[in-house]
């Protein structure tokens, strides 16, 4: 066994605002070369438990701790926060937030400027980090020019610099569309076999990360290590199903078709799984079981776009190009499609936000064009990302309020409108509390509320489940589903093809502008050449359905949907 | 999407020089046409920096916007020089030829209009030379130039920060203000002041809460890569003095030495022709 990089002995810490510690008596060791996946729930202390390691605690901060933790033999405390970042690289979450330089090669070259490296060898040396992560003929782009998977290049490249020997990930997925993550799953895994370094990545989207080999995996739970195993091992058991973190897909079937997960199936990866002719038998049983979902009967056409065109003032390319389309009432609908295919600018369109140059707009026939963004908004609500960038007030009952108090309704109207709609978005027990006190999960609600008080037809939100780990995912899912049933439209933008494929009964494609596949999610999923343009990734249910010797691996996609969806219900 | 700094990039000599050099230039210029009236070094300087301009190949059409608003600033500055101070130049040069009196207290002298041009030629020696280091400093190598000239790095850096996060505050600001507009906030100017200000906290208090989770990623990610680790610091887009670098500068501390050489000749900061 080679050396042992970092290693907490009994380690507990407590933030100084905190009346609970966070972490409790953790013990864990990272030995050179490693590849270790911490995964666990939002709040579980996954992230603290990587500022322990990269020093931002105690450095930044404040805490008391107990135990040991050591860096190659040393107690961070005798190292500082430069001293370990020596050792520990460290690539955060937010490939955008993290960008320091103006541009790509001065990012790069940060930590080397701090280091008062001098002209020949600053320049040559970041040539060659450059190199490692393919990203050397970018060297003078600004940021905006970089798509978020070439932004991740470059904070990887940022840190290879310092010739680091751990890599620290902080979610290194959460920013990125599904085949951009794959590809990043693969980079990562070349860079440790070119540099010999330990990678350590926090993440709680478990399929993907081990796309690529990963030797152990430490699952939290409440500031715990709930188990340090072999990915085989931990897959095997019923770690996962406790702790609330979501298990690969194909073994998710593969359990409802009657069939025991054992360490020696190499339930690992799809590409690594091995099934016996009896496991493939259960699944075939199964999918010949289950009865197909009864198909819905056709809604009556909601919103109609016809021949859209626009581009943004100054961009010679057209952002929208010749899209016709229709929303169905009632729908649950998804919309994917790499950064720039045209998605976010459609809903801008569609909320009044832009105009057209081209093409029309009709919302119940009634065309879109004759009314304002505040007219449009009685009719679609929009639902933006970060509910950071919507939150202007200090209690939620005010939130809520402002949409309907600035259209001038009477005050007693307000009230009752507002209490109504808390109590459907379940926040009726904080009506009374300030929003600051709110869970990220819970502000997201708070907006949504606020957009629903206005009482629209069709709600469009953007991304509304990114940053959430299962449970907030599901609750959010769930929540949006009820909403659903109450006859609202729901028109999600998102990159997240669980949530597709699980929610979603309709998926809009974008690439460039167009739309290259309007069908259901299971369709999207399985058809590799919309996979390939619209950067998604194939689901693994459909690699196992075909395993099992099914001829239309796409209805058993379906299938598993359907039943999924029952699930569910019941 | 605009930045402050409108960075053209053309080969000339000018865009050559490094951005300290530039800075420094700048600074000497500046005090030089601040330090003096002498309408003769004016002239010299206004023509000069037309001259450059001409070098550095930055075109009027590339700082026309710039240009236009200084314009009105220029002509503004002098209607309300004139209207307030009519016989300031009589005052400044001790004599009084009139030219045209327009009735009460405004009437126009050779020695006010002599002012009045020297004040225009003010803006014509320092105005294009802005205009010039702006549209040829590398907004990458701004922040070196700073700390070049003493400026601490840490401080230095932030303007670079700056510089790299207004086109992402400015794309946020616009992306809170249209999801605001849909519940109701109105900004069109049809509304009271009072109204407005309001309306503009719904989109303010948005972006500085984001704009601080922002910052909480930015310093930490600064800090785990050992910024403000030592004293001093290297830069990447840093360069080395060459000939034309000291020749400028001290071209530029020439002509400072001239405004203040004339000051002295001329007992004071204008120079008198009506004697």
């Amino acid at each position: 066994m080679s050396d042992p990089i970092i290693q907490f002995e009994h380690f507990g810490f407590q933030y100084n605002a905190q009346s609970e510690p966070t972490l409790y008596d953790i013990n864990l060791t990272v030995r050179k070369g490693e590849k270790v996946l911490i995964a666990g729930p939002s709040g579980c202390g996954k992230s603290t438990l990587a500022h322990c390691i990269n020093g931002l605690i105690p450095f930044s901060y404040r805490g008391e701790s107990s135990g040991t933790l050591k860096i190659k033999g040393k107690e961070t405390g005798e190292l500082g926060i430069f001293g370990i970042s020596r050792t520990v690289g460290t690539v955060l979450q937010d490939p955008d937030g993290q960008f320091i330089g103006l541009t790509v090669a001065e990012d790069i070259a940060f930590a080397l400027e701090n280091d008062c490296v001098a002209e020949p060898e600053l320049h040559e040396r970041v040539q060659r980090a450059s190199r490692m992560v393919n990203i050397q003929d970018h060297l003078g782009h600004a940021p905006n020019e970089l798509s978020g998977g070439q932004k991740q290049r470059v904070s990887l490249a940022g840190v290879m610099v310092d010739d680091v020997e751990v890599l620290l990930f902080d979610e290194p997925l959460a920013n990125l569309d599904p085949a951009t993550g794959k590809t990043a799953m693969e980079l990562i895994d070349e860079i440790q076999r070119q540099t010999g370094a330990a990678v350590i990545i926090i993440e709680h989207r478990l399929e993907d990360v081990l796309h690529r080999h990963v030797d152990r995996i430490v699952l939290m739970g409440k500031g715990r290590i709930l188990a340090d195993t072999s990915p085989a091992e931990l897959l095997s058991g019923s770690w996962l199903a406790d702790s609330g973190i979501r298990e690969p897909l194909y073994l998710t079937a593969l359990k409802y078709a009657g069939v025991t997960i054992r360490p020696e199936m190499h339930p690992e990866s799809i590409e690594a799984l091995t099934l016996d002719e009896e496991d493939q038998k259960k699944l075939r049983d199964w999918f010949h079981a289950v009865p197909p979902a009864p198909e819905k009967p056709a809604r009556p056409v909601q919103l109609r776009a016809e021949g859209l065109g626009f581009s943004y003032p100054g961009k010679g390319r057209q952002t929208i190009r010749d899209l016709s389309t229709q929303i169905r009432q009632g729908e649950l609908l998804a919309i994917v499609g790499t950064n720039g295919a045209g998605k976010s600018t459609f809903s801008k369109l569609i909320c009044g936000f832009e105009t057209q140059q081209q093409g029309t707009l009709q919302f119940e026939d009634e065309d879109l064009a004759a009314l304002s963004i505040k007219e449009r908004a009685d009719r679609i609500g929009y639902v933006m990302q970060n509910p950071n960038q919507m939150i202007s007030k200090v209690m939620i009952f005010d939130e809520v309020a402002l949409g309907l108090r600035t259209r001038k309704m009477p005050e007693d109207e307000v009230r009752e409108r507002v209490e109504e709609t808390l109590k459907i978005c379940g926040l009726w027990p904080f009506r009374s509390w300030p929003i600051s006190a709110l869970s990220f999960g819970q502000k997201k609600r708070v907006t949504i509320a606020s957009i629903l008080a206005l009482r629209p037809k069709m709600i469009i939100l953007d991304e509304p489940t990114a940053g959430q780990d299962y449970r907030h995912y599901t609750d959010i899912m769930e929540f949006l589903t009820a909403l659903n049933r109450r006859g609202i439209t729901v028109v999600m933008i998102t990159h997240d093809m669980h949530l597709m494929l699980e929610y979603a009964e309709r998926a809009l494609v974008f690439s460039r502008g167009r739309i290259i596949a309007d069908t259901d999610c299971a369709a999207v999923l399985t058809d590799p050449a919309i996979i390939r343009e619209a950067s998604l990734k194939e689901t693994s249910l459909y690699e196992l359905g075909q395993r099992c010797g099914l001829e239309d691996s796409r209805a058993f996609v379906r299938r598993f949907i359907d039943y999924e969806r029952e699930v569910f219900r019941s | 999407m605009t930045n402050i700094f409108n960075y053209i990039d053309r080969p000339s000599p000018i865009h050559r020089l490094t951005g300290a050099t530039k800075l420094v230039c700048l600074l000497l210029w500046s005090f030089a046409a601040m330090a003096t009236y002498d309408t003769r070094l004016l002239v010299f300087l206004a023509l000069l920096s037309l001259v450059l301009f001409r070098v550095s190949r930055i075109g009027i059409r590339d700082v026309s916007f710039m240009l236009g608003f200084t314009a009105v600033f220029m002509v503004l500055n002098n209607l309300l020089v004139f209207v307030f101070s009519p016989q300031h130049g009589v005052e400044l040069y001790g004599s009084s030829h009139v030219l045209l009196r327009l009735g009460g207290r405004w009437i126009i002298t050779k020695e006010q209009l002599f002012y009045h041009l020297n004040l225009v030629l003010k803006y014509l020696a320092t105005i294009p030379i802005v205009l010039l280091f702006v549209c040829t400093t590398n907004p990458s190598e701004f922040a070196a130039s700073l700390n070049r000239i003493g400026v601490k790095y840490t401080i230095a850096y932030s303007v670079a920060l700056a510089l790299r996060y207004i086109p992402d505050i400015q794309r946020e600001y616009h992306e809170i203000s249209q999801a605001q507009q849909a519940r109701g906030i109105e900004m069109s100017k049809k509304e009271s002041l009072v109204k407005r200000l309001k309306s503009a906290s719904a989109i303010l208090i948005p972006l500085i809460l984001s704009s601080m989770d922002r910052i909480e990623v930015i310093s930490n990610a600064m800090e785990l890569r050992g910024f403000g680790k030592n004293k001093k610091r290297s830069w990447y887009m840093a360069r080395r003095f060459t000939r034309w670098d000291i020749l400028a500068m001290l071209g530029s501390a020439l002509l400072l030495a001239a405004a203040i050489l004339l000051n002295v000749y001329n007992g004071g900061r204008f120079w008198n022709p009506f004697i």
